[in-house]
């Protein structure tokens, strides 16, 4: 049963993922993007990583998508994108880089990623990730060891808060 | 149970997919969406490890990942909309004024 939702949803995702790549209209691409990251929310969850999977679809489902629908109506309606035939050529070359990255990341991972019967390490400080409280191994993890990184991705959220509005603030109102 | 190796060629697959759409689209708000496409496949692959390894410290990072990618679309799309404003395309072929040097 977990492998045939991780089949539907793998090929979903990848099908999204694609059709991100190859809509031409930019607001089809955020729906295609929108409909991506559910599917990367439902591999979450079957990974057990039930917080990170609501943090997925309130962040990314959510907020990001929205962002990126706000800001295509902002700047009006998207002209469908011309491709000349120059650019048949960069998409040719592009695409065999892609492949050619495709196979390079699977060699690394499968050269050196976690068999299926890999030796669980040293045993972990944050145990718990199999249990149903995993929010509280997160919250555990987050504000003892990672206090520091968690601080700082505060103080990172901030500095963007203000370099969006600089950034988007109009010439003339300044 | 599907095998940890399933999931990561599964990222892998994402990820080429986001970087093949960087290299082959023009639209820079959908060069954004590959990206974030590639930060999410990064992130399949660590929640993966998170998983293989019953450890939670991938999560962790994953919360940390997902952090820096919405500070970077709040500024990127900020960028997008002043190219916009600068010159009326989001088109990234037409924003070539620093490339005038060499030729």
């Amino acid at each position: 049963m977990e492998m045939v939702i991780f089949w539907v949803l793998a090929a979903v995702a990848v099908g999204a993922a694609v059709g991100v790549v190859a809509q031409r209209s930019a607001v089809r691409s955020a729906l295609f993007l929108l409909v991506h990251f559910c599917c990367l929310a439902g591999l979450y969850i079957l990974l057990n990583a039930q917080f990170v999977a609501l943090v997925q679809v309130l962040i990314y489902a959510g907020a990001v998508v929205v962002l990126f629908l706000f800001v295509v109506m902002l700047l009006g309606v998207e002209r469908a994108e011309e491709l000349p035939d120059l650019r048949r050529v960069q998409q040719i070359v592009g695409g065999l880089l892609a492949v050619l990255l495709l196979a390079g990341i699977a060699w690394a991972f499968l050269a050196t990623g976690p068999g299926p019967a890999a030796a669980p390490g040293p045993p972990s400080r944050w145990s718990g990730v199999g249990k149903a409280g995993s929010v509280q191994a997160i919250g555990a993890a987050l504000l003892t060891a990672y206090a520091v990184p968690f601080e700082m991705a505060a103080v990172l959220l901030l500095v963007a808060i203000v370099g969006a509005i600089v950034l988007a603030k109009s010439r003339l109102e300044r | 149970m599907v095998p940890p190796s399933y999931y990561l060629i599964l990222s892998a697959v994402l990820f080429a997919v986001g970087a093949a759409g960087v290299l082959v689209r023009r639209n820079a708000l959908v060069l954004f969406m590959c990206v974030e496409m590639m930060l999410n496949a990064a992130n399949l692959a660590l929640i993966t490890y998170s998983r293989a390894l019953e450890d939670v410290e991938g999560q962790v990072f994953v919360l940390l990942v997902m952090a820096v990618a919405a500070a970077e679309v709040a500024v990127g799309l900020a960028i997008v909309v002043s190219l916009y404003r600068h010159k009326a395309t989001a088109d990234v072929d037409e924003h070539d004024r620093l490339r005038d040097w060499v030729t």
